[in-house]
């Protein structure tokens, strides 16, 4: 079936879709947005439910192949010791994300440069600035402006409390001299723009059912819809289709009841994240387009940027916040810049986990074999519940060609659209970035009175961060949009996402990602005239 | 079909020994066993996705032991319970979490913890702003933000 030609579509609701179709609604164009996902309904959140710890394991896992909702995709990640994880439905993953609010430095667009490594953005940070307040504001974040090794920021609400966890980690940053602060989050700390505040329900990453923590279904797209923006639910996108000139012309999906369509756009922005994105595209052949859409550089799935997490964590002897708190509260950028004396270029941030609840706490503790089995267990899970401190190093993956998604020749989606295929390995840099990391966060759980120590290396189910596989670039074969988000190949076609990245940085990536879509729309707004020149 | 008619009678039997070999009762914490009739019930009433996995642990188990778990004298119980823990894979992982994520949400369980029997939501808990004077060294430290040009 096909519909009246809209004149900009959207595909993907999440971080970056949101923020895009709010900033452009005020063109008063026909705007679509399509996605694969429905509206979430709150009351169904796992924390509503005395077996709220269970779910994460199963329906509300982070992993869309342990998850195995109809609205998400399989994913062939058994190439990689780091798998994928994301939410797909209206609010994408920021539906299911921990609210650490970081932002890429200054310096991480000048990579090159600085460090003679990877390749400099063709945008800096002052370009992103007044996007990363804007998106700050209706994202609706607390924190405390002054970090001194942080670029500088604004939140509208105040930090989150340092509960109890925050002092013992405190203290102990203290007494090694090294940098620390309370982490900026979207965590909403008081009553705001029609959300409540934070009440504690601790249980953050798989959505938060008081609605305090920011996701674009609670922020963003009540006032996209307000201003006109339409929003299709359980439509998975199959192929962008293009015209005799080369121009995408539409795109063809299933709808809810699993039946065809074509959708014809004028202008057609993805925002499907680091894998979906090039899945998309490389689902998008033609007689034009042989390799995919957007495809002439080869680079369309390369370069694919994860952040290893190295972990760390141990058991003192005073209670922590355990489940009872946002799970992360601090960051430290001690170790963010390069210092070649360390043995690797670039670094990492260090985010800090409050604790754990006591199901997490029992199958965790009794996998690495500090919980036994027998009449001591009960002994010993007292020791350990309530009083876990965890350290994590979110090292920067530098972009490696072979780091890559393709389209797995087998595995498909319940439409039957093949699904990606990661191949992906840790490089020597980044290895040993995780091994100062974790030696690092040694040093402070010891300095805090930690025992009983345990690592996680990599957090195998942390690929939160998908990045890079639509690289942004000035030359046209070296990326595959240019500076202000358009296909090289496709002038009519955008990207938003994750994809663009051209370096990782050491932070979480959400508000720099939405900064760039905002950012891109802006500069969509400004060229309408010449959009297509 | 739920879980417990999906489970055999000898496999619903192993589950249950397995379970007190995890966590037994005890009095000095006045808690039951994984093994208590209540817990075993939510185990079974709730394994859902869990089924298939659970049963292939069972099955190895069984391989393991030869006979019925409970029938086995201790040292042979708990050479085969470190055997099926090495060996069992993703399967024995998940039927030990079934045991821990129930028997962790269990009333008693959690009393003795000093946990409150609620979910989370709508009551929330209380979070204390903590020390921030531990902060003011940091807020000392000069800006070492490194320039991008």
């Amino acid at each position: 079936m096909k519909h009246d030609p809209v004149d900009v579509l959207i595909i993907g609701a999440g971080a970056s879709g949101a923020a895009v179709a709010w900033s452009l609604a005020d063109t008063k164009m026909h705007i679509l947005c399509l996605d694969q996902g429905g509206w979430m309904n709150p009351s169904e959140y796992p924390s509503t439910g005395r077996d709220w710890e269970a779910k994460f394991y199963g329906d509300w896992s982070t992993s869309p192949n342990i998850r195995g909702r109809p609205e998400d995709y399989p994913v062939n990640d058994d190439n990689s010791p780091i798998k994928v994880v994301n939410f797909n439905g209206v609010g994408g993953s920021t539906v299911m994300y921990t609210a650490h609010w970081p932002r890429l430095h200054p310096s991480d667009f000048k990579v090159k440069t600085l460090d003679g490594v990877a390749d400099d953005w063709p945008i800096d940070y002052d370009a992103l600035t007044p996007f990363f307040e804007e998106n700050d504001r209706i994202m609706g974040v607390s924190g405390l402006s002054g970090d001194p090794l942080s670029p500088l920021t604004h939140p509208p609400m105040p930090p989150q409390p340092l509960g109890l966890s925050g002092p013992l980690i405190g203290k102990a940053m203290n007494k090694l001299g090294w940098h620390w602060w309370p982490s900026d989050t979207t965590v909403a700390t008081m009553d705001y723009e029609g959300r409540a505040r934070c009440i504690n329900l601790g249980h953050c990453t798989p959505a938060c059912a008081q609605g305090a923590k920011a996701s674009t279904d609670i922020t963003y797209w009540p006032h996209a819809i307000r201003a006109g923006v339409e929003l299709k639910t359980h439509c998975r996108v199959r192929e962008i289709l293009t015209n005799k000139d080369g121009m995408a012309s539409g795109v063809v999906y299933y709808d809810k009841d699993g039946v065809e369509q074509f959708q014809p756009a004028e202008v057609v922005i993805i925002a499907c994240n680091g894998v979906g994105t090039p899945r998309l595209l490389l689902n998008s052949v033609s007689g034009r387009f042989p390799n995919g859409l957007a495809n002439s550089s080869g680079l369309v799935g390369k370069n694919l940027m994860f952040h290893p997490y190295a972990q760390i964590y141990g058991f003192v002897k005073e209670p922590t916040d355990s489940n009872r708190a946002p799970p992360t509260c601090l960051w430290s950028k001690e170790f963010y810049d390069t210092d070649l004396s360390r043995g690797f270029v670039r670094g990492y941030g260090i985010q800090f986990g409050r604790g754990a609840g006591p199901v997490f706490e029992a199958v965790a503790s009794e996998q690495k074999g500090i919980l036994p089995w027998g009449a001591d267990h009960h002994r010993v899970f007292r020791k350990l519940n309530g009083h876990r401190l965890a350290v994590s190093a979110i090292c920067e993956d530098l972009p490696e060609e072979h780091n890559r998604v393709t389209l797995d020749p087998v595995l498909k989606d319940s439409h039957g659209i093949p699904a990606p295929k990661i191949d992906y390995t840790i490089s020597e840099n980044s290895r040993k970035m995780m091994e100062h990391g974790l030696a690092r966060g040694r040093e402070i759980l010891e300095t805090a009175g930690a025992t009983d120590i345990c690592i996680n290396d990599p957090i195998p189910w942390g690929g939160w961060h998908l990045l890079g596989t639509a690289r942004m670039g000035t030359d046209p074969a070296r990326s595959v949009v240019n500076e202000w988000g358009r296909s090289h190949d496709v002038k009519n076609l955008f990207i938003v996402d994750g994809s663009v990245f051209v370096t990782s940085g050491g932070v979480n990536p959400t508000s720099t990602i939405q900064a760039i879509a905002l950012y891109v729309a802006d500069q969509m707004k400004q060229r309408l005239a010449n959009l297509f020149d | 079909m739920s879980a417990a008619n999906e489970l055999t009678s000898a496999q619903r039997d192993d589950l249950r020994t397995v379970a007190a070999m995890i966590i037994p009762a005890s009095d000095e914490y006045k808690v039951p066993g994984a093994d208590d009739p209540a817990i075993q019930a939510d185990m079974l009433a709730t394994l859902g996705r869990d089924t298939a996995l659970v049963t292939q642990a069972l099955d190895h188990l069984a391989r393991l032991a030869g006979q019925p778990l409970a029938e086995l004298d201790s040292a042979r119980r708990d050479a085969v319970a470190i055997e099926f823990r090495a060996t069992g894979g993703a399967a024995a992982a998940t039927l030990v979490r079934v045991v821990l994520q129930c028997y962790y949400r269990d009333d008693r369980v959690l009393r003795s913890l000093g946990l409150e029997l609620r979910a989370p939501f709508p009551k929330g808990y209380a979070l204390e702003q903590g020390d921030w004077s531990l902060l003011d060294p940091v807020k000392a430290r000069p800006s070492t933000l490194r320039h991008a040009r």
